[in-house]
């Protein structure tokens, strides 16, 4: 049962720091507009699969890339996959800021109960995934490989392929780059004030749209950053892959401590791990039920998450 | 009292309803009942649904999200518990007609009140760890575990994984009534006794010891405890009695649809019962009931945008909660201002 578990531990860890990661940027999604809003964003994972194909239009139909066309080599590589990586940011950032107008802002305003609010954001999500099956036919979409999967080395008995490597770096890059947004900048200091007191936070001369706005765009372009590295790792897409990775981006996010960045950080690097090794001693369909088992757990003990400081205490 | 304004519908029915002497509320209900019995008659009429049957969406989708979200809004209506796992107590009731129907002699009728207590006792399981929790966590809890059962049915041979459960036997002839796959009349009025007694149950209950019960935890848990009342006693028996209802469509649904597979109890039935208790009104009966009405008979109808039709879905729910926050028949406003307050707070 732990055998494969224990023979491959280092290609099983790597690829689960990989996985990780993009659940760390997507579950920003959810922990930054649940800190400012106190409400679940239901359509990050709509938000994720529309940054998805983001990227696949960017190398398929701006760079021409076909299934059999061969892999970019120098600066047009940096090229493809930095506009790769933009336009998937800028797609889902956008289409966060349009749920945020759409379903949020007018409820908001009127200041009605939050399931109201919940099932319009079901609505839109419901729109978004449905816009997009009928643009796609149903069909998955296959994306051209642009970075060419080399083997680097290896780390006891661990191969470093190359997406792996710079989906590690380049994540744990636009974390920190995004962390340190929320900490030093001055909307950041508004979206922190915002999410300890909205009243407070209002009194003291915080535009209260405007730091909502941002919030969905800091998410957006979070979650369209890991919809990148996503396609650059996995290389498929269809209309309902927000689903999956919406839950368990989700999950990490309670898990870390929901609200809370740092959380994020860690019950995303967490979940990738234990999905990891999970599949690899119980079987990869048993993946998810530990996940959810390990959820359940954690909200009952913990209720504010595994690594996340008390969220109730810091806003009370 | 003089009716102010007619456009408010429940205000309307409500003064219709109190103002009637006792013979004449009886008569009010044996015509709408009556009414509602006929609607399978219905099918020529614009009511038809093109490409599905007729009878068969009355039975599923309308009858069973009506029967659900009753159910659901006993959870999240009455006691304010938000529930997003609500369909695996529907699973749980359908997996055992299945099971049962199919390994055992036993019928529909001799296996509804085993599915009902195995929902019921699944929900009692899962409401005494979790029902300390309040709010959004409860809600990530509860989806986890509607995720669980669909995950261990998909993925366990007594369930026959993802294949599902084929041949489960229909429900043996009520005297004349006889139980058929095209003709799905007799399937819609079993669907609407069920939906009769659970209203007659919450209307019961609403007006006893529980129902006020629920009532203040909904309200505000803390006062509620503080005055004496054992909320998480109460919060269990509202969890359990959804579940029960749940499980009930759940044995229904099986022992109709003759072939049950793990697919069917995704996320998505939770959170389109949920819509059908918010797009109604939540709380309110005859809301959830004209809300799961529309929300399961709209899709069926608009086939004829076939592809487009769960668009037009998504778009109705967003504009209708924009517009109408408290969905088409809302409760109450004295109940609906302490709703409010509690929002803003």
């Amino acid at each position: 049962m732990f055998e494969v578990l224990i023979d491959q531990f280092w290609s099983l860890t790597i690829a689960g720091v990989a996985l990780g990661f993009i659940y760390v940027l997507v579950s920003l999604g959810y922990t930054m507009v649940y800190g400012v809003l106190r409400m679940i964003n239901f359509a990050n994972s709509e938000i994720f699969m529309w940054g998805t194909f983001g990227t696949i239009i960017t190398s398929r139909d701006i760079f021409g890339y076909t299934q059999t066309s061969a892999p970019a080599t120098g600066p047009k590589l940096a090229l493809v996959l930095i506009s790769q990586l933009l336009m998937s940011m800028a797609v889902a950032g956008l289409t966060a800021v349009f749920v945020e107008y759409v379903a949020y802002r007018r409820l908001r305003a009127k200041g009605t109960n939050r399931l109201a609010t919940l099932i319009s954001a079901i609505g839109i999500s419901i729109v978004l995934s449905e816009l997009m099956r009928l643009l796609t036919d149903s069909r998955p979409v296959g994306s051209p490989r642009v970075l060419e999967k080399i083997i680097l080395g290896e780390v006891w008995g661990a191969n470093l392929r190359l997406d792996t490597i710079v989906t590690i770096f380049a994540a744990a890059g636009i974390y920190f780059l995004l962390e340190r947004f929320v900490k030093l900048s001055r909307m950041g200091k508004a979206i922190r004030a915002v999410s300890m007191n909205e009243d407070a936070a209002k009194l003291m001369g915080v535009n209260l749209n405007r730091v909502i706005t941002t919030t969905f765009l800091v998410g957006g372009l979070a979650t369209g950053a890991a919809a990148f590295f996503y396609i650059t790792v996995f290389e498929y897409t269809k209309f309902n892959i927000g689903f999956t990775m919406g839950m368990a981006a989700f999950t990490a996010a309670v898990l870390g401590g929901i609200g809370n960045i740092r959380g994020a950080f860690y019950g995303g690097l967490f979940l990738g791990l234990l999905e990891v090794y999970a599949s690899a001693v119980l079987g990869t369909q048993w993946k998810a039920v530990t996940v959810f088992i390990v959820l359940v757990l954690v909200l009952l003990f913990k209720p504010n998450g595994l690594f996340g400081e008390a969220v109730q205490t810091t806003r009370a | 009292m003089k009716i102010r304004n007619y456009w408010n519908l429940r205000d309307f029915g409500a003064n219709l309803w109190e103002n009637a002497s006792r013979p004449k509320r009886v008569a009010i209900a044996l015509i709408s009942i009556g009414f509602v019995a006929l609607l399978p008659f219905m099918g020529a009429s614009f009511l038809a649904t093109p490409i599905a049957s007729y009878d068969a969406v009355l039975v599923y989708p309308v009858g069973m999200f009506v029967l659900m979200s009753l159910g659901l809004n006993i959870v999240v209506g009455k006691s304010g518990m938000l529930d997003l796992g609500y369909v695996a107590f529907f699973a749980i009731g359908a997996y055992t007609m299945a099971i049962l129907g199919t390994t055992t002699k036993l019928n529909t009728w001799e296996v509804m009140p085993i599915g009902i207590a195995l929902s019921m006792i699944a929900g009692v399981l899962l409401g005494i760890p979790t029902l300390r929790l309040r709010g959004d966590y409860l809600a990530i809890v509860t989806l986890g575990f509607g995720e669980i059962v669909r995950l261990v049915l998909l993925n366990s041979s007594w369930s026959k994984g993802p294949n599902g459960i084929a041949n489960v036997p229909m429900p043996p002839n009520i005297g004349p009534l006889k139980f058929e796959l095209e003709n799905q009349k007799v399937f819609f009025w079993v669907v609407m006794a069920m939906i009769l007694l659970t209203i007659w149950m919450i209307r019961r209950l609403t007006v006893r010891r529980p129902g006020r019960a629920w009532e203040a935890i909904r309200q505000d848990e803390d006062a509620a405890e503080l005055m004496g009342v054992h909320t998480l006693k109460y919060k269990i028996w509202s969890f359990t009695l959804g579940a029960a209802v749940g499980g009930a469509a759940g044995v229904l649904y099986a022992s109709k649809n003759l072939y049950i597979a793990p697919e069917m109890f995704t996320l998505n039935v939770s959170i389109l019962i949920l819509a059908c208790v918010v797009f109604g009104g939540i709380g309110n009966i005859w809301g959830v009931v004209i809300g799961a009405t529309i929300l399961g008979y709209l899709p069926d109808r608009i086939r004829f945008i076939s592809d487009a039709r769960l668009l037009v879905f998504g778009l109705v729910l967003v504009i209708v909660m924009n517009f109408r926050p408290d969905g088409l028949l809302p409760r109450k406003k004295r109940e609906k201002a302490i709703v409010k307050r509690e929002a803003n707070a």
